[in-house]
């Protein structure tokens, strides 16, 4: 016993820092959080020091619910497009030689070395009635007025699907990378023509990587903000967006963190179904 | 044998892969259910062979036919020709069932009718209670035998396998050979059959193909093969040979002699013209000593390394020229002990002939073997025989 305790001691020291850490950024915030959430506001934006269930009540209302489906429904869209068009692209590098995948992936990612918030301003300047596009099609001729391309729901879905690419191309990558390429063979030589065996064969076998990707793209579409104000103009509410104005406009804290505990509800189930789903696929 | 109807014809098949030749100029005719058996080292193109039987590969020149018809460009799913993979390459996210069953519900046959032949196959392979398993849940052997049903299954009018008992430890693998030819022989399926394993082609095949630099050294029975090597690579790669160069210095009368550094023998003649040069091949098997001269074989050497193998006793004699011999002897034959000065001799009737023309090119392979061998007899350049 004694033996134990003196290994223990070196190992407490060791992920102390760590634990730190966590404690001080992530535990303590978090806290913070759940406990203004079951507070009051004052008229002047602050928090009484009074438990209320109201905000959780306040969740419930009509206005609310609409914000809440309307976040489901982009993060859904934004998935759905970024599988579609993530799957062909990770496809794609997965059955190049080699030595050009991990180039093709550099390319990928290279431009998410620069801030997103960034990137999202270049597009609007792409896209905007004095932008770009618009003044290279009016000089060739091709329009006459600026399409108003900026500012719709197409241009905001455009906005996540390519802030979100890269969390779906990369675990599809990897799963199709993995894949024994004797099993589509051996489909084929078993009389399966290419849709078939990759209905078959080919999709069941990089499922989880289709799973990885969906969680990794629907959980952040979830959150994002600044993409629907810089590119839809702010038209449109959703959870992100509702959740910065209950903190700096609103300024209904107790509303804002049980928003933000809703949240880390709806991802920590969708984590805890990955995890779930993950230790499924050890066992096949 | 010989009427039996071609349901392969391989004509000028040529494939390059970068630039380098894998198969090189290659006609093979397969017969109707026949077990025949590719065999070469790594490298020399067997598999590639398959492949282009199987539709995987496109030949670069050349003809493929199957049935009379040429199949160049019919993708794998549109030919009757199934695979049975190196690793097996069964769909882990089906049962074994599925896996069975995968063919005929690609050929959409009725749903009743698949589970009947599905059971009937993994009656016929012996896999009875394990239809729902996944196959991460089946031992090595057993995988096997699932890639074999699930190719059998469709009735293929040849079955290709390729290298299919490599995974698998010796005393397994010799099970899984009979197993095989036993189905081969009850089914009267074509198998063509890739391996590198020499003992395993000869003991399988009714005809062998012995493939080098993706060109045919010899088409023939395990006999002919092993008996009668066309060349001095087939006598190498199949079993142990021990070659002899000389030439014809006589003919007379259905005999000849044969010349070479150590004397003369009187053989039988086979076509050889005077002055030609050959090798005379001895299997080890065939090779015996004696501490006199027997008949007219003079052959001298020194017993430079006795080897015990288990079922046979493995000599090494070192001949007066440094060229090791390798002989092998039952258990219960006397053996002589390392230093015994011997002579060799052998059955005249128990040996083949090779060109030496056309084998230059593996004088190369030759000098190799020559070394290993010497390496193996563990002999110094000092244990040449001393003069008496």
């Amino acid at each position: 016993m004694k033996k134990k305790n003196k290994e223990a001691l070196p190992r407490g020291f060791m992920i102390g820092p760590a634990m730190a850490w966590l404690a001080l950024f992530l535990l303590l915030p978090l806290g913070y959080i759940v406990v203004i959430s079951f507070l009051q506001k004052n008229a002047y934006g602050g928090v009484i020091l009074h438990f209320s269930l109201a905000s959780y009540r306040s969740l419930l209302h009509a206005a609310y619910l609409k914000v809440f489906a309307e976040s489901f429904l982009l993060a859904f869209e934004t998935t759905v497009l970024c599988l579609l068009v993530g799957y062909p692209m990770a496809y794609i590098i997965a059955k190049s030689p080699e030595h050009l995948r991990a180039v093709m992936v550099l390319f990928m990612m290279l431009p998410f070395w620069i801030n997103s918030m960034i990137r999202i301003y270049g597009w609007s300047t792409l896209l905007r009635n004095q932008g770009v596009i618009n003044w290279i099609l009016i000089h060739l001729g091709v329009i006459s007025q600026p399409l108003g391309m900026l500012y719709t729901d197409g241009t905001v879905l455009l906005g996540m699907v390519y802030d979100l690419l890269p969390f779906a191309v990369l675990p599809m990558y990897t799963s199709i990378e993995k894949l024994d390429p004797f099993l589509l063979e051996a489909a084929s030589d078993l009389g399966a023509g290419k849709m078939h065996t990759f209905l078959k064969v080919t999709l069941p076998l990089t499922s989880p990587g289709l799973f990885a990707a969906t969680i990794q793209t629907f959980i952040p579409a979830l959150g994002l903000f600044y993409i629907s104000d810089m590119m839809g103009g702010a038209k449109k509410m959703y959870i992100g967006n509702l959740i910065k104005n209950q903190f700096l406009s609103a300024r209904n804290w107790p509303l804002g963190a049980a928003l933000s505990i809703l949240l880390i509800a709806v991802t920590l189930f969708l984590v805890g179904l990955y995890s779930r789903v993950g230790k499924m696929e050890d066992i096949v | 044998m010989e009427d039996k109807k071609i349901i392969v014809r391989l004509r000028g098949v040529v494939k390059r892969f970068d630039g380098d030749v894998v198969v090189n100029h290659l006609d093979l005719d397969i017969r109707e259910g026949e077990f025949l058996t590719v065999l070469g080292p790594s490298g020399c193109g067997k598999t590639t062979t398959l492949r282009m039987l199987a539709g995987f590969e496109t030949p670069d020149e050349g003809t493929v036919e199957l049935e009379g018809k040429d199949v160049v460009g019919i993708p794998p799913n549109e030919r009757d020709v199934n695979t049975v993979f190196q690793n097996y390459a069964l769909f882990p996210h089906m049962t074994i069932e599925d896996n069975i069953a995968f063919g005929l519900v690609e050929k959409k046959v009725p749903k009743k009718e698949i589970r009947e032949r599905v059971q009937e196959m993994v009656k016929l392979v012996r896999l009875e209670g394990m239809e729902k398993r996944k196959p991460s849940q089946l031992s090595g052997g057993q995988k096997q035998r699932v890639a074999i049903a699930r190719a059998l299954i469709n009735n293929p009018k040849i079955l290709l396998l390729d290298e299919p008992l490599g995974a698998l430890d010796l005393k397994l693998r010799k099970q899984m050979q009979q197993e095989l030819k036993y189905l081969q022989k009850k089914l009267g399926i074509t198998f063509l059959y890739v391996t590198h394993d020499q003992e395993e082609a000869l003991l399988m095949s009714d005809r062998i193909v012995v493939m080098h630099d993706g060109r045919v050294e010899q088409i023939g029975t395990p006999e002919e093969v092993y008996n009668h090597p066309k060349t001095k690579y087939v006598a190498e790669f199949i079993g142990a040979s021990n070659l002899l160069e000389g030439y014809v210095t006589e003919i007379e009368g259905g005999r000849m002699t044969f010349s070479f550094e150590f004397g003369k023998i009187n053989l039988k003649s086979r076509g050889f013209k005077m002055e030609e040069m050959f090798y005379l091949c001895v299997r080890p098997e065939n090779l015996r000593m004696s501490q006199c001269p027997v008949e007219h074989f003079h052959i001298r050497g020194r017993v430079t390394e006795v080897v015990f193998a288990g079922s046979v006793n493995r000599t090494f004699v070192r001949l007066v020229n440094g060229q090791v011999l390798r002989a092998e002897s039952q258990p219960d034959v006397e053996i002589y002990p390392v230093g015994t000065l011997v002579y060799v001799y052998w059955n005249p009737d128990k040996c083949s002939f090779l060109h030496t023309q056309e084998d230059q090119i593996y004088d190369v392979i030759e000098e190799e073997i020559d070394k290993t061998l010497e390496e193996e007899a563990n002999v110094s350049i000092d244990d040449v025989l001393p003069s008496e």
